[in-house]
């Protein structure tokens, strides 16, 4: 059912369908930026496919690629024969592909999510507000670059001197939640693990560019200096006690 | 304070505004189910704009997962829909296996079927009972959370936890199904049915409730469509789509159950399909039962992929370093991109998986069936009146933890 809709976008758009796939069962067709909109009205519209029923739209980062950097993709399905297709589009960081808003009502929301996890504008969007983040969060967080654990709290967190702990909790408390890359660490370059690891494993050198790591140790150096003092004094305790 | 008669007294303190009023309604406020803004204008109380604005429960869900294994997403997928978890652990775990290429032996299969299909009976359970609440009629919620209280003691005696499960694992679950599973779930089902029962006789012929419900909040077949509504919400509005029977995964395809379609889409439409769907559910659950074989393996035999067994762990070398090689480098998947999708307790859940072939996910999406149900919301909402919002934004059933991830 799905390759039915592949044919009939290659015979419709011959060259303009840049790429095909069927990997995993899942049918899809790349189209470049320009074709987006253009490609997506086709398969709403056309008498044979009908895909009226939106799914889904996101986007997928790959800093590395010199191309294009994101991939937009989309899927719908028709409900008149249950046929589904995901269409695929490779955008530049500057560029901003069509938006799909007019076509179905879910875009709407969905490109939204997309501009405010990943900095992707749609154009003539009638609303590219962001959705799930505040309008003062800066940066794009599922972007690859965006580090996991920067918190940017709206309402600066509370300095608790007595308690040893930032909150919402401290960065090192806790299981690390990290797979560790052996290869990388190894070779020095350690960026997919979360710095509280790299201390916990007595490795800080590679991570010393870390924030914090360097808040770790500022902290850690602080709890030895305050535990030698307090050493001090329960030596100097007992002699004032035998002096009385 | 100036006393109350003084103001009476003067005329243009009585002069109502000619311009529409705008009225915040949550994140705080008890109808909004803890996390979602409603800005609207008001003429009078009719409804006249609308900006519905998700986000406060946004915790990073997918950020989240580009950092573990493909294990560690199995407590955060948990948390999505925390009214149905068990139908986004099998969610999970058929998306990586799909990735995987691998099919997990039938009784797993049907273990998992009969586990998600308890999971959203206790799903629709609860929006149908909070829905009545939410319009006053409080008994119908304590009864049928009753029912599902004990739907989740047998999940608790199953999984060991009453809501958050992190039950499934990629190629079969945690542990294979206790004896008694069967005649657990068999002396539940006759509750259920009389649940269900004493709950339509409660509330069906309740003039209030009908009123309330029938003609309030409609959504046509085109807007669902257009919104990429889902579920029981879809189905309502007259789309017969249902995961299970249009795209059948584990082994739906065995069963015979009905698809409830609704006419109208209003909420009085949302939650009779609901009811139904219960009805179809425990359907469901009996035929599985019956065609579950009772001995057999539950996880796949690829010592790749499946934790071995906890004795060989602490017993010998070979199981030490498999486990300690799964949990610390996670399984291997290939490169690839897949979206797998499963009926979940609100429609579509897909999730869209990105590998570049190393332990961890490059990519996760999950597709959230709350998020495009509640994005609809705005077309059922607007016209209507301001007290319409609480039973029809009750019948989407906006669950925090997905919609927002």
């Amino acid at each position: 059912m799905s390759q039915a809709v592949v044919d009939r976008l290659s015979t419709q758009f011959g060259e303009r369908v840049l790429e095909t796939s069927d990997a995993f069962g899942d049918y899809e067709a790349t189209f470049a930026v320009e074709h987006w909109v253009e490609a997506a009205q086709f398969v709403k519209e056309d008498a044979e496919l009908q895909m009226d029923h939106f799914i889904d739209l996101t986007a997928i980062d790959y800093p590395e690629r010199a191309s294009a950097r994101f991939d937009v993709t989309l899927m719908v399905r028709s409900s008149v024969n249950g046929a589904r297709i995901r269409l695929r589009t490779r955008v530049k960081e500057d560029e901003e592909p069509g938006t799909l808003s007019g076509l179905w009502a879910g875009a709407n929301w969905a490109e939204r999510e997309v501009w405010d996890m990943f900095g992707i504008k749609f154009k003539g969007h009638p609303d590219m507000r962001r959705i799930l983040l505040y309008e003062e969060f800066v940066g794009h967080p599922l972007r690859k670059d965006y580090p996991i654990d920067k918190a940017q709290p709206l309402v600066p967190y509370r300095e608790v001197g007595e308690i040893e702990k930032l909150a919402p909790f401290g960065i090192e408390e806790g299981q690390p939640f990290a797979r560790i890359d052996w290869e990388s660490r190894l070779a020095g370059r350690d960026e997919q693990v979360s710095p509280s690891i790299g201390v916990q494993h007595g490795q800080r050198r590679t991570l010393s560019d870390s924030e914090a790591a360097e808040q770790i140790q500022a902290r850690i150096e602080a709890r030895m200096a305050s535990e030698a003092e307090a050493e001090t004094e329960s030596d100097a305790a007992p002699k004032e006690g035998s002096e009385a | 304070m100036e006393p109350a008669d003084e103001l009476l007294n003067d005329e243009a303190a009585l002069e109502l505004s000619e311009d529409p009023m705008r009225l915040n309604m949550g994140p705080s406020h008890p109808a909004m189910h803890g996390t979602i803004r409603m800005v609207m204008d008001l003429d009078g109380e009719t409804v006249v704009n609308l900006d519905v604005q998700p986000g406060y429960l946004h915790r990073g869900f997918e950020k989240s997962c580009e950092r573990g294994t493909w294990a560690q997403v199995f407590p955060y997928a948990d948390r999505l829909n925390y009214v149905s978890p068990m139908l986004n652990n099998v969610g999970w775990s058929l998306a990586v296996e799909k990735l995987l290429e691998i099919e997990v032996p039938e009784r797993c299969q049907y273990y998992r079927v009969i586990l998600g299909e308890l999971s959203r009976i206790s799903d629709h359970f609860t929006c149908n009972g909070a829905s009545a609440m939410e319009l006053g009629a409080f008994t119908p919620f304590l009864w049928l959370l009753k029912v599902r209280d004990w739907v989740w003691d047998i999940l608790e005696r199953e999984t060991g936890a009453r809501m958050t499960h992190s039950f499934g694992r990629i190629g079969g679950m945690a542990e294979p199904p206790t004896p008694t599973f069967k005649d657990d779930v068999l002396r539940v089902i006759p509750e259920l049915h009389k649940v269900v029962k004493e709950t339509e006789t409660m509330l069906l012929g309740n003039r209030i409730f009908l009123d309330r419900m029938q003609g309030v909040g409609v959504l046509t077949k085109e807007q669902a469509l257009s919104y990429g509504v889902t579920g029981p919400v879809a189905r309502s509005a007259g789309i017969p789509y249902d995961v299970r029977k249009d795209h059948p995964y584990l082994v739906y395809d065995r069963f015979d159950f009905d698809v409830p379609v609704g006419e109208d889409g209003d909420n009085w439409d949302r939650f009779m399909v609901r009811l139904e769907e219960i009805r179809q559910s425990v359907r469901i659950i009996e035929q599985a039962i019956e065609q579950m074989p009772d001995d057999g393996p539950v996880n796949v035999d690829d010592p790749r992929i499946v934790y071995p067994e906890k004795d060989a762990v602490y017993t010998t070398i070979e199981a030490t370093i498999a486990h300690f090689k799964l949990v610390m480098e996670g399984l291997r998947t290939p490169k690839g991109e897949v979206y797998s999708f499963t009926e979940g307790g609100n429609g579509e859940l897909g999730f869209h998986i990105v590998s570049d072939g190393s332990g961890t996910p490059y990519r996760v999406r999950v597709r959230p069936p709350c998020w495009y149900n509640l994005a609809s919301a705005r077309e059922m909402l607007l016209g209507g009146m301001i007290a319409d919002i609480i039973p029809t934004f009750g019948s989407v059933n906006m669950i925090g933890g997905e919609c927002d991830r």
